[in-house]
This record gives C-alpha cells, structure tokens and sequence, in this order.
C-alpha cells in the first residue's frame, strides 16, 4: 500500500506535470530547430513569436465567449486556434518578406540573421504588449479537472490523490497528434522529403529542382502551427503572460539545442529531457522516502537536490554540460 | 579634422539633443539621462571589443553586469560581524573544498589521458563534492541568513569606498569570463550566443538565491557613495553661496526677503541634485575616457591588427601561426571585464543591488541593439550607440504619447482606442527599438559610425 501511495506522489507531482511541461517545451523546440535547419539561424524571436499567437487566440476565445459559443467541457480556446493559425501564419510571412528575405537572398552569416530575430523580438513583444498588455491573463474555461485528487481518494482508497488537470491530457493529446502528423509530413510526403532536403545540403536541393521559395513558406506556416499550439497549451495549463513567454524562450533553446539543432525528433525528446530533470532535481522527496522507508530511517530534511529557485539553472546546466561534452546533441543534429 | 566631420558632427547632436531635455524638461532628468548614456557606453564599449575587434557573440552581458554590481556590495557594505562568527567557518572551508575540488579536477585532467574512465573520476569528484559542500555549508548559511533577516542576514562585504568595485567588479566578470570562454568559446557563433546568453541566466539565479551572499531578492540598499548626499550638501556654506551666485538674476528680481528664502531654499534642494548627478557625471567621465584611449590604442596596434585579421579570416590568421583561441579567449576576458566594470558603476549610481531587476531584454538586448546601432568596430561608434539608444529608450514614452495624441486628434479623450493607446505608451519603447535596429541593420549594416581602420 505504502508502495502504491509513493508511486502515485511521483505520478502527481513529477510524471504528469513534466510530460505537460515537456510537451509544451518540445514544441517549442521543434518550432526552433525547424527554423534553424531550414532557414539556417537561431530564432530569438521565439518566445515573442508563440505569445503572439497565444494573444490572438485569446482575442478569437474572448470574442466566442461574447457571442456565447463554446465547446462544453473544452475550452474555447481550442476552437480558437485555427483562426489564430491563419493571422499568426500571415504575420510571420509578412515578416518574412519585410525582415529576413532580403538576407537569406543575400546568404549573410547566421549570426546576422539572429541579430535581426533580435529585432523582430522587440517589434512583437512591443506588438503585443500594445494590443492585449503586459498583464497575466487566464483564458481557461471549461472543466478543470479530469480527475481530482479527493475523487481519486474516494475511488481508489489510497492516502495519496492524482489530480489530472484537463489541460495536461490536452496538451499531451494535441502535442502527440501534432508531432505525430508532423513526422509523417516530413518524413513521408515529397514536401516533407524535400524540405529535409533542403536542410541537408542547399545547393544540391536547388539542382535537383525544389523550389526554395516555397519550402520557405511552408516552413513558416509549419512554424505559425508550432507556435500558436504551442504558445496556447502553454497558456491554457499556466497562464498568458508576454513576459513568461519571453523567458521561456531559453528553456526552449536549450531544448533543441540538447536534442540535437536541426533534429526535430532530437528536438521532441529534448523537451521532455528538460522538463524532466528540472522537476526531478527540484522536488523535495521526503514524502517519498516517508512511504518507502521504515519509519526509523524517516528522513529529516527535504531531501531536495536543489531548491526550486534553480528550476531554470538546471536546464541551462544540462545544456552545457551537452555542449561541453557531444556538442552537436543527444541525437546527433547539425555540427556546431 | 575633416575626416571626423561626422563622428564631431554626431556627438555634437547628441549633447544638444540632452541640452534639449535639460532646458525643456528639467537639468535632473537630462544629468540623469546623461549618466545612464555613460554607463551604456561602457558597456557597449565592452561588447564592442568582442563582436567588433574579434566577432565573438556575447549575449551573456546581463550576467556580467550583475556580477560588476554584486562586486560594489562586497567591496563596500560593513561586514556584519555576527554574520561572520554565526557560520563564517562553515563558508570559508566550502570555499576551500570548491578550491580542492578545482585542484583535484585539474590534476585528474592533467595526469590521465583522455578515456572513459577519466570522465567518470571526474564525475565523481564533481559530484562528491557539491555533496559534501552542501552538509558544510547548510547549516553555516541557515545560521547566517537568521541573523537579523530583515536588515542583514547576508556576510556583508569588506567595508571599503566603493570605488575600488570598479576594479574588483571587472576582475569578479573577467573570471566568470575566463570559465564561459574555456567551455563555450568553441562554438559556433550564434550557439556561443545561446550558450552565454544561458550561462548569464545561470549568473542571475545564483545571485538572486543565494541570500547568504547578496541578500537575494531582498536587495541590498543604502550603498556607500563615492559623492557627497543631498541632504549635506543642503546645508553646506559654500554650495548654498554657489546656488546663489549662479541664479542671482533670478533671486534678485524677488523683493520679498522672505519669499526669496523660499525660492532659494527650493533652489538648493534642486541644485544639490543636480551637483550629485554632475559629481558622478565626472566620475564616469573619466573611465570613459580612460577606456576609450586604451581601446583605441589597442585598435591601433599590432594586437588590434591581429584581431581584426582573426575576424576577418580565422584559418589564415592560424596558418600565420596566431593562436587563435588563446587570443579569442583574451578579448572575451577583457570585454567582459570592462562590462564588469559597468555594472559595477551602475550599482555605485544606484546605491542599490536588486538582483531581481536583471533581465536580459535590458542588459543583453538593449546592449547589442547599441552596438550594432553605433557601428560595430568603432568605439566612437560604440559610446554613440550607447547614447543615442538610451535616449530613445528614456524619451521614446515622451514621443510615443506625443505621436498617439497626433494620431488619434480627431477621436474623443474617453474613446476606447485612444485611452488603451495612451495606456500602453511605455511599450512604445520596444517598438522604437525593433524598427530601428531593423532598419539600421537593413540600410546601414555597418552603423552610424562604421568601422573605419587607417593604417598609419
């Protein structure tokens, strides 16, 4: 029994949150290391780019909700999403032709491009903060719980409950349709196939007829999908705030950059790497330890390897650790 | 003359441009501006010497300003001596075990050859030993950070002027800059961004956590300062006679001796202000200067030379027989440290240390945005990016309201569009910001001031 009650407490407090957290990061990651093998620079306008499409989803969601259109127990902000795509899409193309065009045309050094990021970093955060402001916003609506921890109390008669947010089953349901579809995409289909391609060696892409412009373009929209998804799950389990969304730009980085650059399927498991080890490492295991353990060897302190404040610390630690030691990732991407 | 028309002739429009805000808005604001344009420029001369002499990318500069300021805490706080005897011991043997575990590291390192089985000792030295320093150091932390938390719970530092920060402050960043450079310099230029933009969020939370040391997130206050306060001088002789002096017209016109106290007295409470702002003004001055003469120098000299020859071309500057990485990590170290030096006049200006206001759109970004702004390779150019962006970053909600009121003339003041405009007008800044590096990186790639190299 006692068994039981400490394999539930890590399901509750460290399985579940990190498979939410991961997936929201893999995203993120895959929506980095897309742009990086294909357009061939580090995007730090990332995190600017997934609240800007979070905040349009959230329009879309407010505007459902005042004309009394939702989906039950779903929140709104999954009908939102398409429309959100479709402006966040057009956003990035608009970018693009005004911004990065002229320099990919131009084959400047990466480290240019990134600069420019730099730019569109500023453009959308002040974009977004002028439209919807800097302010925490919740968007949730819906059912809360899937299952809460007293009904599983009830249900199961252990002393530990599961809470099972609906928003951590959305995330992990919508993340593994999306990745799922997106693989096959690239793996299967002549678009997907010639975007790979394209990545692996330009020029011969460019003899062998594939028409860069329009790889351009797909993976904007690609990226537009990986963003609004991304950037609303991310909302709808937390909440929306610009700033949040800047700073998880890093975790995010160091994600794809774990996974391998270059590699979305390093970069999908990059993700989870992360969010792992920062829950892992920061959770304090007494409880734990009071199941498992008899009780005359009952821990005193925390038994916490890290205190919480470090969270962020412990992604960046993993990051250089990788760097320092297989610096083109876990799973081999791009060298560095 | 004629060739530095336009770095004479850009300067000059910057001075009338904060000689415009002092005549208009106010003397304070425009010292104030002013100050702030000094510290940017030292920081964007520290950036400047990595991305313009040797094209190394440092996004970690966030870091280290926070290190150049928690520098100014240590050299000037009294220490607190309870502090000290409640769990001093306890940290000074941690940082004699950090110390062992590096010796022991490097003696691993040096001894073995590269295999398997060195990583793994390594590991577990590494690991051991943050162990063992944890059981050391908790309970001397616990005990230090309960004494007296609300005005103290931190060691203090060493009760010097804060002047010596400055120093201490660049070496404190150029070591934090030796370690990033060793592990991260051989990266690829914008995974070394990634890598040090991290490393300084690392940096951060350290300094924000670590409340034994800098008091965390409680900040530290009431810094020493190396000008004399307001609230002396107001009572000073010969400033009082130096306020009167300088606005007699002004005093003169009031007949009433008692309202002319008022006035006075109101005079000097601004003047006193003002000749604080002006007395760092000089201070800054000075490093400026010092540090735009060395890096001039060194532009110029057969070091200056090389580095621009590794930057231009690594392989041909290596097949020369230049030690490429050896001089790569020498310019990381020093620009780092002249940014150390930056944060620690910033904490100086402040008498403040509040770790938790670090963060890297206005450390890092804003820095870059300065140099690629000022021309990079120039430090004319880069002490003018640092300029002109923080007097738009300052004055850009000024304009910005001054634009939505244009623009929105004809709606009613209650207009929904127009109040939400009004409300947002500080994040004017950013865009300002964004379309001007955009623009600048577009139409003038190389800066204001671009980089110009004579060979004499």
């Amino acid at each position: 029994m006692d068994f039981l009650n400490a394999l539930i407490l890590l399901l509750n407090y460290i399985f579940v949150p990190a498979l939410a957290y991961g997936s929201q990061l893999a995203i993120g990651a895959i929506f980095v290391t897309l742009i990086y093998g294909i357009l061939r620079f580090a995007n730090f306008a990332t995190g600017d780019m997934m609240s800007f499409g979070t905040m349009i989803a959230i329009l879309f969601t407010w505007h459902f909700q005042s004309i009394g259109l939702t989906l039950g127990f779903l929140p709104t902000a999954l009908l939102a999403i398409p429309f959100a795509i479709l402006i966040m899409g057009s956003y990035m193309l608009i970018i693009d032709k005004f911004v990065f065009k002229y320099y990919r045309l131009n084959k400047s050094p990466p480290v240019q491009l990134a600069m420019v990021s730099i730019g569109v970093m500023f453009v959308t955060q002040a974009v977004v903060r002028i439209i919807i402001g800097p302010s925490d916003r919740r968007f949730f609506d819906g059912e809360k719980f899937l299952i809460k921890a007293s009904e599983f109390k009830d249900i199961t008669g252990l002393n530990e409950g599961l809470a099972i947010k609906s928003t951590q089953v959305i995330t992990i349901v919508v993340t593994i349709i999306l990745v799922s579809i997106l693989f096959w995409f690239l793996n299967k289909t002549k678009t997907g196939k010639s975007m790979r391609a394209y990545s692996d060696n330009e020029d011969l892409a460019l003899l062998s007829g594939i028409d860069p412009k329009k790889i351009v373009i797909i993976t904007w929209m690609i990226a537009a999908i990986l963003a609004t998804i991304g950037g609303v799950l991310y909302g709808l389990d937390k909440s929306f705030k610009p700033f949040t969304y800047f700073n998880n730009m890093l975790p995010i980085f160091a994600a794809a950059i774990v996974g391998g650059i270059g590699n979305p399927f390093g970069a999908f498991l990059g993700g989870y790497v992360i969010a792992f080890s920062e829950i892992l490492l920061t959770y304090a295991y007494k409880k734990f330890f009071m199941y498992v353990l008899p009780e005359s060897m009952e821990p005193d302190g925390l038994i916490q390897l890290l205190s919480t404040d470090y969270k962020f610390a412990v992604s960046f630690s993993i990051l250089v650790i990788v760097l320092l030691y297989r610096p083109s990732g876990i799973f081999k991407g791009k060298i560095l | 003359m004629r060739k530095n028309l336009n770095v004479i002739a850009a300067y000059s429009i910057m001075m009338g441009l904060i000689i415009l805000v002092g005549t208009f808005q106010s003397w304070n604001i425009a010292l104030s501006i002013f100050n702030l344009c000094l510290i940017s420029a030292v920081m964007t001369m520290g950036a400047n010497i990595q991305w313009g002499y040797a094209g190394l990318i440092n996004f970690g500069i966030m870091g280290f300003t926070a290190l150049g300021g928690l520098a100014a805490v240590l050299i000037s706080v009294n220490p607190v001596q309870e502090a000290w005897s409640a769990g001093g011991i306890n940290i000074l043997l941690s940082l004699f075990l950090i110390i062992g575990i590096v010796l022991a590291v490097r003696f691993v390192l040096k001894r073995y050859q590269k295999s398997k089985i060195r990583n793994y000792i390594i590991a577990v030295i590494i690991i051991s030993g943050i162990i063992i320093i944890r059981f050391v150091s908790e309970p001397g932390i616990e005990a230090i950070e309960e004494v007296n938390p609300a005005k103290s719970g931190f060691l203090g530092g060493l009760g010097l002027p804060i002047i010596f920060s400055w120093i201490v402050g660049a070496f404190f960043a150029g070591g934090l800059a030796f370690v990033i450079g060793k592990v991260a310099l051989g990266l690829r230029a914008d995974y070394l961004a990634i890598a040090t933009l991290l490393i300084s969020e690392i940096v951060i939370a350290i300094i924000k956590h670590e409340d034994w040391l800098t008091r965390g997130v409680k900040n530290v206050v009431g810094l020493k300062r190396p000008a004399p306060y307001e609230v002396n001088l107001q009572q000073t002789e010969w400033f009082i006679n130096l306020v009167e002096k300088f606005n007699s017209s002004k005093l003169n016109l009031i007949t009433d001796l008692s309202e002319r106290q008022v006035a006075l007295n109101q005079l000097v409470i601004d003047g006193s202000s003002v000749f604080v702002k002006l007395c760092y003004s000089g201070l800054f001055l000075v490093v400026v200067i010092i540090l735009l003469i060395l890096t001039q120098k060194a532009l110029y000299s057969p070091w200056g030379r090389m580095m621009r020859a590794i930057r231009d071309n690594e392989e041909a500057a290596n097949a020369m027989g230049k030690n490429v990485v050896k001089q790569h990590l020498l310019i990381f170290v020093l620009g780092s440290a002249i940014v150390g030096v930056a944060g620690a006049m910033l904490v100086t200006q402040d008498g403040l240390f509040t770790p938790g206001s670090y963060r890297p759109l206005r450390y890092t970004f804003l820095i870059w945005v300065m140099v690629i702004v000022g021309g990079s390779g120039n430090n004319f150019g880069a002490i003018l990016g640092g300029f002109v962006v923080w007097f738009l970053w300052i004055e850009s909600a000024p304009i910005g309201l001054y634009l939505v009121n244009l623009t929105t003339a004809g709606l009613e003041d209650t207009h929904f569009l127009k109040v939400h405009l009004i409300e947002s007008v500080p994040y004017f800044r950013f865009l300002m910001m964004g379309i001007g590096l955009l623009l600048i990186m577009r139409y003038r790639p190389k800066g204001i001031l671009p980089e110009k190299i004579e060979i004499k």
